[in-house]
């Protein structure tokens, strides 16, 4: 393997690994809640019909990535009220939204299959671009892609160092205690919830028109359920759900890229790393009781009544 | 009494061949894919289209769409006979347990299970001889690149894919006897994803023309952002990639599922194993790329008219395998049922076939 191909699969990696960023960012927000969304791939499929029907409509890739993250909101917010308002159970509803979700994105998306649009060109970040190695593996992508960056930094600062991020760990941790002390437990919640469709509805619009510039039916192909796996992985720390993600991605094309090379590793073997590399960290966070901090928020799961106090 | 029952049940026959000629024939569909892939499914739907255009009110057809290899099929295919199909198309290799299964549960409803090879009294086979467009396919690719290295997208390593691979090697190596090729396996009929890093992985490595076996357009979207060509398979593809594209290899179905359903009409309907390919229009060039150099433009037309008039047949021996084994002796082409067993690579291709 020369240097170059070791440039172009880690740029690969970057690239596979950015829509489970994004969506993978969202879910561990809305975890770190208190609140288990397995809605992800319904969300992020609407994100990706309805960005693309955007785009397609207007011509403006920017524009398309609005009406997504518009998109994704009001998929969350349907489950939000379902669950936070209602007290629907979180695992049966997610579900249901995953299933929602693909049926009506290959409903509404069915007139514009086939049909192509020029999605956002890579821009090479002046002067940074020019580093060797890191230059074309991290800053000749596109506007989606650096902006993950940013939102990777700003989500951990603000889980780790600000009011904000400890008002959300409290409601994720203990919401009767949050309760207690005055935060307003649903609300957060809220949105908590919501910012996680709007990132999976980016995540969906990375896919329609960045990846793959095209909507086909279940495009995201199982996406949104190795993000649920990532944030399992990454222990819900923000800053290694930004290395997972590109672990994962370069995971998924690690075996074809062998392949390419003549070696004979059973591509099966190679697809199911990144699920391997998550029943491991589980593993691991389960044998140990004093990785506590490792854990799940304690509260993950467990719908809130407001009314009835612990 | 006997003349009695006899009687009776002659009443039976004649109102029953009067409900027959009255109802519509009732034809179900199984996809793998989704209709909206433009590929594989696609062409297959179409050709079902083709049947409701040619038949009218005389054909009901049903489909079931994006349905998965496995039990799932055998659940699918089950409810299309008990729904009272009275002939049911079973469109993928994975099908053809499930398909054999079903077959026997309900010996009166026919079935056709496409690119398998077991039958039964009431399941019948059809193959498309994709591996005549792969070896064109591999001819063209022989000649367009200028690396010298041709890749190939596959999906599952069973005898149709390894033969069209076998084909298209062969295909290039007689044009250009320093061609390598590149094989990577995506493991799934569809995932325009998957599919696109398979292209991105390959073109990384230095091929400048992909061939896929896949459904979903995604490589040849891929090859259009780098500037490097590929063809097109099942369907035309040319949309997606209007320099890219080279020719797509289009599957057509229609003059198939015509054929078959008048025979059920006309009570002819006998259970086969069918082989069809360029002779038989099955098989199609569409969309040829018209900025394509003169001398591979022509090379195309004679490769393709000399397969299509039966002279030349891809699997005439003498062929080695890549062990140095003797696969097809000399002067002999390989019958139908042999090309349905291919599970060797050609000489010259250096990898091993995944188990």
């Amino acid at each position: 393997m020369d240097s170059d191909l070791i440039v172009q699969i880690l740029f690969a990696a970057v690239k596979t690994g950015t829509p489970l960023l994004f969506i993978a960012l969202g879910e561990v927000i809305c975890e770190k809640s208190g609140v288990l969304n397995l809605g992800q791939e319904g969300m992020m499929l609407m994100g990706a019909v309805v960005g693309f029907l955007a785009a397609y409509g207007t011509g403006s890739a920017g524009l398309g990535v609005l009406a997504a993250m518009l998109m994704g909101c009001v998929m969350s917010l349907i489950f939000a009220v379902l669950v936070l308002h209602l007290g629907a159970n979180q695992v049966a509803t997610g579900l249901a939204l995953t299933i929602f979700g693909t049926g009506l994105s290959a409903f509404i998306g069915s007139g514009v299959v086939g049909q192509t649009i020029q999605g956002f060109q890579p821009i090479a970040v002046p002067l940074l671009s020019d580093i060797p190695f890191i230059g074309k593996i991290l800053f000749s992508h596109d506007i989606l892609v650096y902006s993950s960056f940013v939102m990777t930094f700003v989500l951990m600062f603000v889980v780790n160092k600000t009011r904000i991020g400890l008002t959300l760990k409290a409601v994720g941790e203990n919401p009767h205690a949050a309760n207690a002390i005055g935060i307003k437990v649903l609300r957060v919640r809220y949105l908590a919830v919501m910012f996680g469709g709007v990132m999976a509805g980016i995540s969906g619009a990375y896919m329609s028109l960045v990846y793959t510039p095209m909507w086909v039916e279940n495009m995201t192909a199982g996406r949104g359920w190795i993000a649920l796996a990532l944030v399992v992985f990454a222990s819900w720390r923000v800053g290694r759900i930004m290395l997972g993600a590109y672990l994962f991605g370069l995971a998924s094309i690690m075996h074809l890229v062998l392949q390419g090379l003549g070696w004979s590793i059973s591509p099966n073997l190679l697809a199911m790393l990144p699920y391997v590399a998550t029943v491991v960290v589980m593993v691991i966070i389960s044998a140990d009781k004093f990785k506590e901090k490792l854990l799940a928020p304690r509260a993950l799961g467990k719908p809130f009544d407001p009314r009835q106090m612990a | 009494m006997k003349l009695k029952s006899l009687l009776v049940s002659l009443g039976l026959l004649a109102g029953a061949s009067i409900a027959q000629s009255a109802e519509p024939l009732k034809v179900g569909f199984v996809y793998v894919g989704p209709v909206g892939d433009l590929g594989w499914s696609y062409e297959h739907d179409m050709g079902r289209k083709g049947l409701e255009e040619y038949f009218g009110d005389k054909v009901k057809t049903t489909y079931v769409e994006n349905v998965p290899e496995g039990a799932d099929a055998e659940r699918v295919i089950t409810q299309l006979a008990k729904a009272g199909n009275d002939l049911i198309f079973t469109t993928s290799f994975g099908f053809m347990n499930p398909t054999v299964k079903v077959a026997k549960r309900f010996p009166k409803v026919k079935f056709e299970h496409a690119t398998g090879y077991k039958l039964d009294k009431n399941l019948g086979t059809y193959v498309l001889r994709t591996y005549e467009g792969r070896y064109i396919s591999g001819v063209t690719a022989g000649m367009m690149t200028k690396t010298n290295t041709i890749g190939y997208i596959g999906s599952f390593p069973i005898p149709e894919v390894i033969r069209d691979i076998n084909a298209a090697y062969m295909g290039a190596k007689s044009v250009n006897p320093d061609v390598k090729m590149k094989i990577v396996w995506a493991n799934t009929w569809y995932d325009p994803g998957k599919e696109t890093d398979a292209a991105n992985a390959l073109m990384d490595q230095g091929v400048d023309v992909m061939l896929q076996h896949t459904d979903s357009p995604a490589p040849l979207i891929a090859a259009e952002k780098r500037g490097l060509r590929a063809i097109g398979q099942a369907s035309d593809q040319s949309k997606f990639a209007p320099s890219a594209h080279i020719f797509s290899v289009r599957d057509n179905w229609t003059p198939y599922y015509i054929k078959e359903v008048q025979a059920v009409m006309d009570g002819t309907w006998k259970s086969q194993d069918f082989w069809g390919g360029f002779h038989d229009d099955m098989l199609t060039l569409a969309s040829i790329n018209p900025n394509l150099p003169k001398d591979v433009r022509a090379k195309i037309d004679t490769t393709l008219a000399s397969i299509k008039s039966g002279e030349f047949k891809p699997f005439t021996g003498p062929i080695k395998d890549n062990k140095g084994n003797i696969a097809v002796p000399a002067n002999h082409s390989l019958t139908d049922q042999e090309l349905a067993q291919v599970n060797w690579y050609v000489e010259g291709i250096t990898d091993e076939i995944p188990h």
